[in-house]
């Protein structure tokens, strides 16, 4: 009925209005505590010296664009998936493959090493996320042991396993992430509240905190609880998609890096956004981003094949790495802190000392 | 030149997914500006004369200048936008890379833009090619003919259009000066050359797998969906915040305490394996080693940290067995093992930590205040992977608070510092034709079931050498 349908556009209109003057009022709340710059902070601190980082490995193998790659916690050991649906594993020092396998599906976009050194996870425009144990039986075919974990109704974009092999957490295409039991491919707990694709997550290593933080099309980054599927804290500052989410060492930040080409920190105490990284010149987004271990330098890999390295806490650039030729499309540093693996369109990953 | 008008815009708009693109336009129109862009000059072309052109090497002069970036950075950015087409060479207008020399460019008409005129049209490529395979009969390269094979099928039923624009649009050239003629060749060129790129030639419209944008999803903005944020909002608002300064002030801290940890920024000893091809480093510092180095042992900053590396929790674990407390971090061991573990293990792992732990004259029982023990019983009538959490933060705090500051004063730990190793610098290798092949380490995948990675302690692993 006519009446109907206007008093419901009435209460639409007035929810609206009361959700953007309740957003406000939080940004005055966050505003009110804000009494100091980073950079200001930071005044105090040693700038820091010359920076010289260069290619120390080059993998070649892939036969197509490297999506994703993450290191084994040995330090040197690294897997790696690119379009053409091979995942790799490399030893990236002495630059070996030790295996590989082809996914069913193209465009594999996530991969993730198991904690202890014994399997992997990928996935990509397949929807779900896999896991294969790894073994060196040159008689197992490393595909017919493969144990399908995540089913999502779109593209897996990210996917960790969390403190131990038996738990994945993924991002996918269609606005979710979840987290899974490997052993019985069982959901135990789901995360809704991302307006559009969630592109990325990273877990926290905070003391007892069992959250992680995810970030999407919707331009939002959400910290989530694994135990409730809350959503305790959101950002919303970026203009454009945001493309990779790593927690600050601490585990009392993240670092973000978007598509509008900037890098972004935000504070969980604060709550809120505290540094920007950007440039003029830097025009194109942003893929990925990692901390040095002592949480001062930035890495960042970009879509004009370049990688910024950022002073994290005066916020200036100190250097920019090229070599690659096309696209930077995923960025880890390694578990010790001593390199770091950049991956690209260019077929090839790199790794930086 | 007409170009037909483009087919619906399959994806959205194109610059509001591609912010990259409007930037680049900005650029571009600053390098155009009359007093502060780029030198433009005449370029004198055979017997033609192309007003408005720039050269390569101007060009990244001005970027350089006005970013305050290297010329190496400002070539970069410079060829980036030649590869977008939004600057085209006059002469071999086949390659669209940027030369830092006397090359001569033009700007690409804003007609061209890739935003502007996006997606390339079907129709219009067909036209491109007619014209092309018209003017200069067999003309067209290896990929343009496959092109054209192509649309031929697919629009056959429209080629008599096709070929008559086609030859409208050569008739219409015909009749401009010869200027005029070269650069809309030039400037048409440059834009088939991005939106239809030879084989072999970077395609930088390229995006990957298509992403949703929440703009288009109008089904979001429900009453449910004000509701939510509302309730986040009010939550959002009640939580308690930190100033900024004590914030900030933590990291200058965490990163002045970390930074002689972070290879990256301080080197690290006896070299980095990356570096120097020596994996000495990877060895003294294996997760399980007999003798830490004084940087390892350095667990002042962090319980967590402590906590976090296999040798600080065995010593640490040593030391609580002096203290009769032991049982603590055993307990908060098999809490994490019930955090982290499998589904299917959870009833057995919950039953085994009930009465190790927390029954009523358990062999090592832990103590819980009241309150948490209480909580703890209710829930463990239907067990699930969190039910210890609460009596897992007491104890991890009990620890954290009581004994692992007392284990920071006692003679074992300053034991440990005394008897830790600074590893001395490696020397750079003299004579760089003496290659050593780099040490294979066995794959954590290879070992039976630790989880661990393998110590590389011994020299026994890789090739024996020494």
């Amino acid at each position: 009925m006519a009446s109907d349908g206007l008093h419901e556009s009435e209460t639409l209109a007035a929810l609206r209005s009361e959700a953007e003057s309740l957003k406000g009022k939080l940004e005055e709340e966050r505003a009110k505590l804000h009494d100091v710059e980073l950079r200001q902070v930071a005044e105090r601190v040693e700038a820091l010296g010359q920076f010289v980082m260069k290619t120390r490995r080059t993998l070649k193998g892939h036969g197509n664009k490297v999506l994703c790659m993450d290191w084994c916690r040995d330090k040197r050991r690294i897997v790696s998936s690119s379009q053409d649906g091979k995942v790799i594993v490399w030893d990236s020092f002495t630059t070996n493959k030790e295996h590989a396998v082809t996914m069913p599906c193209t465009w594999v976009m996530a991969c993730a090493y198991a904690p202890s050194g014994c399997a992997i996870a990928c996935g990509g425009l397949d929807n779900k996320c896999s896991v294969y144990p790894l073994t060196f039986d040159k008689n197992e075919n490393m595909a017919a042991k493969k144990k399908s974990v995540a089913m999502h109704t779109n593209y897996l974009s990210a996917c960790s396993f969390t403190n131990s092999d038996m738990q994945i957490l993924t991002a996918s295409g269609d606005g979710t992430c979840a987290l899974w039991d490997v052993e019985s491919g069982q959901l135990l707990q789901s995360f809704h509240g991302h307006g559009a694709d969630v592109l990325c997550l990273d877990l926290a290593p905070s003391e007892t905190g069992n959250t992680f933080v995810s970030g999407g099309c919707d331009k939002k980054a959400m910290v989530w609880d694994m135990r409730s599927g809350q959503c305790v804290q959101a950002f919303e500052t970026h203009e454009s998609d945001i493309n990779s989410v790593r927690y600050y060492p601490s585990g009392d930040a993240f670092a973000s890096g978007s598509d509008d080409a900037t890098c972004r920190l935000y504070d969980l105490r604060a709550d809120r956004e505290v540094a920007i990284y950007s440039k003029e010149s830097i025009i194109f987004g942003a893929s990925s981003v990692d901390f040095s271990l002592s949480g001062r330098l930035l890495f960042a890999g970009y879509n004009d094949y370049t990688i910024n390295v950022w002073d994290v806490l005066k916020g200036v650039r100190v250097s920019i790495l090229f070599g690659h030729e096309n696209r930077v499309s995923t960025l880890r540093v390694s578990p010790d802190g001593t390199a770091f693996c950049s991956g690209s369109w260019d077929h090839t990953l790199r790794v930086w000392a | 030149m007409a170009m037909t008008s483009g087919s619906g815009t399959p994806g959205g708009r194109p610059r509001a997914q591609r912010p990259h693109l409007s930037k680049m336009e900005r650029v571009v129109v600053s390098m155009q500006d009359p007093d502060q862009g780029v030198r433009m000059r005449s370029q004198r072309l055979l017997i033609t004369v192309i007003s408005h052109a720039v050269t390569g090497g101007d060009v990244v002069e001005w970027l350089a200048q006005k970013f305050c970036i290297s010329e190496e950075e400002a070539l970069h950015l410079g060829d980036l936008l030649a590869q977008h087409g939004y600057l085209y060479p006059l002469r071999e207008p086949h390659s669209l890379a940027l030369r830092p020399d006397e090359t001569p460019y033009r700007f690409q008409t804003p007609y061209f833009w890739t935003s502007t005129l996006w997606p390339a049209a079907e129709l219009d490529y067909a036209i491109y090619l007619t014209k092309k395979n018209i003017r200069k009969q067999g003309a067209l390269l290896e990929h343009e003919k496959e092109h054209y094979d192509q649309l031929h099928k697919k629009i056959n039923h429209t080629w008599d259009l096709v070929v008559m624009q086609a030859r409208e649009q050569l008739r219409a050239a015909k009749q401009r000066r010869k200027g005029d003629r070269l650069v809309i060749a030039c400037q048409e060129q440059t834009y088939w050359l991005v939106n239809r790129p030879p084989p072999g030639a970077p395609n930088v419209l390229e995006q990957g797998p298509e992403r949703g944008s929440c703009t288009g999803s109008r089904v979001q903005m429900s009453s449910d969906f004000y509701k939510r944020e509302i309730e986040f909002s009010r939550k959002a608002l009640g939580r308690t915040r930190v100033k900024s300064s004590i914030c900030l002030e933590a990291y200058l801290k965490f990163s002045s305490q970390h930074s002689l940890h972070d290879p990256i920024l301080s080197g690290c000893l006896p070299s980095n394996p990356w570096i120097t091809d020596d994996d000495s480093y990877w060895t003294i510092n294996a997760p399980m080693v007999a003798v830490p180095t004084k940087l390892r042992v350095e667990w002042a900053f962090s319980f967590q940290e402590l906590l976090d590396d296999p040798v600080g929790r065995t010593h640490f674990m040593d030391f609580l067995q002096t203290e009769f407390s032991a049982e603590n971090l055993s307990f908060w061991e098999a809490c994490e093992e019930l955090r982290f573990g499998g589904q299917a293990q959870i009833p057995d792992l919950v039953d085994a930590v009930y009465q190790q732990f927390l029954a009523p004259g358990a062999a090592r029982w832990v103590n819980i205040d009241s309150r948490t023990m209480e909580r703890t019983l209710e829930g463990l009538r239907q067990p699930h992977r969190y039910v210890l959490d609460d009596a897992q933060l007491h104890i991890y705090m009990l620890m954290k608070k009581d004994s692992y500051p007392r284990f920071l004063k006692s003679d074992m730990y300053k034991g440990l510092l005394g008897e830790a190793v600074i590893p001395l610098e490696a020397k750079r290798r003299v004579f760089p034709f003496t290659w050593k092949p780099r040490h294979l380490s066995p794959s954590p995948a290879l070992l039976p079931t630790s989880g661990e990675p393998p110590a590389t302690g011994s020299t026994a692993g890789g090739d024996g050498e020494d």
